[in-house]
């Protein structure tokens, strides 16, 4: 058996222990260990993403255990595109972090930020909904290490706000693991794809409350409205480079919607068909246009920022509670694009803010920016990108959006919110970056000028910006993959035979302990 | 037996919602806690409740408990306990960083 898919698992882990003991290493051995473990992690997913790019699906049974018995990793064309995309958004936010040395606050900083991507690339690879709690515990318990660190006031009073909500929704992860395990009697997704069709309609109400159970935690993993409201005050806390990574975490939330509900909950699961529809849609709607007001309504650009990120999620999951192939290779394009570019514009607004010595990332007339030619190009690319204004990528995206959304019975209210959302935001844009770069005062005389960015340091958010360019250019491929991976979404079929198929042991067996 | 399982659980579940509601760093921890003892048991009943039995399956044993609940108790226990201490050095600090144990920071 080829080992590669368990390699983004494997590499984080021991890297991070590694890292653990380095205490003693000079920064630059430590700051290059963890640059070269994510670059490496950046091959296993490139490479593990041309395997399975042409339709094969590869799947990993841990100790050779069978499925659906064993713990089983599935590398299918959506887990290794979002590989992908977390390697690369994890090298661009950890060499900024390397060259704006913000790790000297935390020691631990490389550790964690290794065992952040275990939690996450482990989240993606998983075939089970049991591992899938448990990758989102490790990602979890790394991502409010890395909120924190630092330990400053607002990250504190923003973490513990974060970490009890987090782990309410871990018990209600449990609670809906436990009753379709209750009835299903397997937790492996493609089991409880041929299993839960099958249900009698004595057991369908427990399953039905189990699912809609998970999509409350999905929900709240990836900030959906009303269980957002914690997302844009810790995300505009965090050091830039943390956040700039935790613009994937929301998406490993859309990511598990987009796996189960399609899977084992499609229209072909009798009893409990598309059990999340008529919720999904309404809240989705609802969080797309509360985060577009919050973008404008927000005083500073982090905040900005991190209600960009509540915006994109609700345009990604209008996409996915489309329910439908053309709905979700809009919903793939646009995750990947909607990943990049606010990982983009948190590192941009860090480096405006540190260029602006009085007023930091407020949008108060304060002096001028001295690098403000430089910043404000990159500010203005990103915010293109982010409000889906052509040529760049965001605008596919809302393009593919629009179009899928045409045929379904709501397409007026969908179009007016997604159109409507994307005005506020362009105008939220236009009136922040002008706050930022143009209403200025003389600066007080004498007083020192911020030192121009390092070079690294400008070098992450332009190779983060490079893909979403990339995402254009290249735009027919990009589309033609995302559709690929929304008929393997629709038609489920390929995936429960690659899991399952062979002779493994067949359900009858485990039927017996009923 | 069942009934008895289920009112503990309830048990448990209640008065973890009434501490979680309280606002106050230590009560929402034990709340908590207590949420995590529910669901726990929660889940250990999910593969049904056994007693008078083998606890793995034997040859000739026709009613035996299902492992695999208890395996994922196992996991979410240790999970739970880790999650727990974290909170628990979060909420001194916040207590230190914010001057007092209101979850919003500060007295209220």
């Amino acid at each position: 058996m080829n080992h590669l898919p368990i390699a983004p698992i494997l590499l984080p882990l021991i890297a991070g222990s590694v890292l653990l003991l380095s205490t003693r290493w000079p920064a630059t051995a430590r700051h290059a260990f963890s640059l070269v473990a994510v670059v490496a992690q950046l091959a296993v997913a490139i490479t593990l993403f041309v395997t399975v790019k042409d339709g094969p699906i590869r799947v990993y049974a841990l100790g050779g255990w069978a499925p659906p018995f064993g713990i089983v990793l599935v590398v299918d064309r959506l887990a290794a595109a979002l590989l992908v995309l977390t390697a690369i958004v994890a090298c661009a936010s950890l060499l900024y972090a390397v060259a704006r040395d913000t790790e000297t606050s935390a020691p631990r900083f490389h550790a964690l930020f290794q065992f952040q991507l275990l939690g996450i690339q482990g989240a993606f690879l998983t075939g089970d909904l049991f591992n899938l709690f448990v990758f989102f515990e490790v990602l979890l318990i790394a991502s409010y290490a890395l909120l924190l660190h630092g330990l400053a006031a607002d990250r504190v009073r923003a973490a513990l706000h974060v970490v009890v909500l987090n782990l309410i929704g871990s018990a209600l992860f449990l609670l809906g693991v436990a009753l379709i395990y209750g009835v299903a009697g397997t937790l492996n997704f493609a089991d409880l794809a041929r299993v839960i069709p099958a249900l009698t309609i004595a057991d369908a109400p427990l399953a039905r409350t189990g699912a809609l159970l998970l999509l409350v935690v999905f929900a709240l993993k990836s900030a959906l409205l009303p269980l957002g409201f914690w997302l844009p005050r810790a995300y505009g806390a965090a050091a830039a480079a943390v956040a700039a990574l935790f613009a994937v975490l929301t998406k490993v939330g859309v990511y598990a919607v987009l796996r189960v509900y399609p899977l084992a909950f499609g229209p072909q699961a009798g009893e409990l068909a598309n059990v999340a529809e008529p919720w999904l849609l309404p809240l989705a709607l609802a969080t797309l246009v509360f985060g577009a007001l919050g973008v404008l309504a927000a005083r500073s650009l982090r905040i900005a920022a991190g209600w960009i990120v509540l915006y994109s999620v609700g345009s990604l999951l209008v996409a996915v509670a489309l329910f439908s192939a053309d709905g979700y290779a809009a919903a793939i394009y646009y995750l990947v694009h909607s990943t990049l570019a606010s990982a983009a514009l948190f590192l941009v607004v860090d480096l405006v803010a540190a260029d602006r010595t009085t007023a930091g990332d407020r949008l108060d007339a304060a002096d001028a920016t001295p690098h403000g030619a430089l910043l404000g190009s990159f500010y203005f690319v990103s915010a293109v990108a982010v409000a889906g204004v052509p040529p760049l990528s965001g605008f596919v995206g809302k393009v593919l959006l629009l179009d899928a959304a045409g045929a379904h019975p709501a397409a007026a209210l969908i179009w007016s919110s997604l159109l409507g959302a994307a005005l506020v935001v362009i105008v939220a844009f236009s009136r922040a970056g002008s706050a930022v770069f143009w209403r200025t005062v003389p600066a007080p005389a004498g007083a020192p000028a911020p030192p121009r960015p390092s070079l690294a340091a400008l070098a992450a958010p332009a190779a983060i910006l490079g893909c979403v360019a990339a995402l254009v250019i290249w735009g027919g491929s990009a589309t033609a993959f995302a559709q690929a991976t929304a008929r393997d979404l629709a038609n489920p079929a390929g995936y429960i035979e690659a899991v399952l198929g062979g002779d493994h042991a067949q359900p009858d067996d485990r039927r017996r302990l009923r | 037996m069942e009934a008895l399982f289920a009112i503990a659980i309830g048990t448990l579940t209640s008065c973890a919602v009434y501490l979680l509601l309280r606002a106050r760093t230590f009560p929402v921890l034990l709340g908590l806690t207590l949420l995590s003892y529910a669901v726990n048991l929660f889940l250990f009943a999910s593969g049904r409740l056994v007693v008078a039995s083998a606890p793995l399956t034997d040859q000739g044993i026709e009613h035996f408990p299902d492992p695999l609940p208890q395996a994922l108790v196992l996991t979410a226990i240790v999970i739970g306990f880790g999650m727990t201490a974290l909170l628990v050095v979060l909420a001194l600090r916040a207590i230190h960083a914010t001057g007092g144990d209101h979850v919003d920071g500060g007295e209220r």
